[in-house]
């Protein structure tokens, strides 16, 4: 997430949440013991996937490919033309990323990726999506209104900055490429990839060159 | 189906809530709901596009009020009964029905690794000639299905420019009813945002959407 969250945004996540039946967790519960006591599931798989997606996959996955696209020319050219192969070789690739394409911000050209009929999402590279890209509001409005979008996000465009807006209805899956950020020559790959956030690789921030902002 | 999913360009849905450090999982059930989702579809009673027209399926209202994973175990239960591979008794019960055959799973963690990292593809190495390539203008069709379809209200009717080609995939509209893949090429096409959405838009921003040729005629 940006640092700068509009005001009332902080805690409502719980509001997100009042509309929980008291007894999902129950019900999804007893959904798991029936299904392995039939042998339709096994819980060391179940543990495998989630153990997978609370620890080896997520955002630092995508930071590391935005890094390398910053520090090697000829890496980055390979990212835009065959997304695939070129996150493939740093070992990422899989489900919900099996047909990949990275769109390149520039200063004439700002991307922003949403999946307004469900919730598509670059998973080997970014994760999970936060609830917010799940969310009706994100979903509604980005391509509506793009900028109304970023500017809650703290991010106010310059007219003159061209808008693409990718919404992900088929299995393509998008990730952003940002700007590097001015003021961040000095850096090695690996401080460039600390510096890479979340919300940078959706398309809703920009990169910073310090890494105060690099929360999300 | 013209449903409350296809949310694009639609007001009143509030502002954004984002939140700090969120956690991957919110509660410990919702991850087990994805598990048990991906461990089930290795069963093969269904497909992706099956799953999301049943999550498209659930009552609007419920559908809004519901979380994503509410919304995805309630699809996930529709699902398996109607695959057969759980009852409708057994789900109310919470018990195998007596005498039920005792199944071997079919995700191992093993596989489920490769699944992570191997993923599955809806393209399809199969020759089929493209109706259209970059450059070409084309416009939406104006069309309204009662069941899937991944073609968004806000873009029928609509002028459009192919932008690429991305290469032949599986049709959600007729995979997703058990009708046959019907593989197609899929292209990037890209709309002015003011010919979507008239003179509020930016003159120059733009919306792409990935459309497959059935969505499409030429312009």
């Amino acid at each position: 997430m940006t640092p700068d969250v509009p005001p009332g945004h902080e805690h409502q996540h719980e509001h997100e949440h009042q509309a929980i039946p008291s007894d999902v967790a129950l019900r999804v519960k007893a959904l798991e013991s029936l299904l392995v006591e039939k042998g339709l599931v096994e819980r060391p798989a179940l543990d495998a996937l989630i153990d997978s997606y609370e620890h080896k996959i997520g955002p630092r996955n995508g930071a590391r490919v935005v890094a390398r696209a910053w520090a090697d020319p000829a890496y980055k050219q390979r990212l835009l033309t065959n997304a695939n192969a070129a996150i493939a070789e740093l070992g990422y690739g899989g489900q919900q990323g099996e047909h990949m394409v990275v769109v390149e911000n520039t200063r004439q050209v700002h991307n922003l990726i949403v999946c307004t009929l469900c919730s598509c999402y670059p998973w080997p590279v970014l994760g999970l999506p936060p609830v917010w890209y799940k969310s009706a509001p994100y979903r509604s409005r980005s391509v509506i209104d793009p900028r109304g979008v970023l500017r809650e996000f703290g991010l106010d465009l310059p007219q003159e900055t061209e808008v693409r807006v990718w919404d992900s209805t088929a299995e393509l899956r998008y990730l952003v490429l940002p700007e590097r950020p001015e003021g961040a020559e000095r850096l090695n790959e690996e401080q460039l990839a600390a510096l890479v956030t979340r919300d940078a690789m959706i398309g809703v921030a920009k990169v910073s060159p310090t890494l105060k902002d690099a929360s999300a | 189906m013209n449903g409350v999913h296809d949310m694009g360009g639609m007001h009143g849905m509030g502002p954004i809530q984002a939140e700090k450090n969120e956690p991957v999982f919110h509660e410990r059930w919702e991850g087990r709901v994805l598990a048990l989702r991906r461990a089930m579809a290795a069963w093969h009673k269904w497909n992706i596009d099956v799953t999301r027209h049943e999550v498209e399926r659930v009552p609007p209202a419920e559908y809004l009020r519901l979380s994503y994973y509410e919304r995805q175990f309630v699809a996930f239960l529709e699902m398996l009964a109607k695959s057969g591979l759980v009852t409708r008794a057994e789900l109310e019960s919470g018990k195998p029905a007596e005498g039920a055959a005792q199944a071997v799973p079919a995700l191992t963690p093993q596989k489920a690794a490769v699944l992570i990292t191997k993923g599955v593809p809806a393209s399809r190495d199969v020759p089929v000639t493209p109706r259209f390539r970059a450059g070409d203008r084309v416009r939406a069709r104006n069309m309204h299905p009662v069941g899937h379809t991944r073609l968004p209200r806000y873009v029928r009717t609509k002028l459009g420019m192919i932008d690429r080609d991305h290469g032949v995939f599986v049709f959600p509209d007729t995979n997703a009813h058990f009708l046959g893949e019907k593989p197609q090429h899929v292209y990037s096409v890209r709309f002015a945002a003011r010919e979507l959405w008239g003179q509020q838009a930016a003159p120059g921003d733009s919306v792409y959407l990935d459309m497959w040729d059935d969505y499409l005629e030429p312009a």
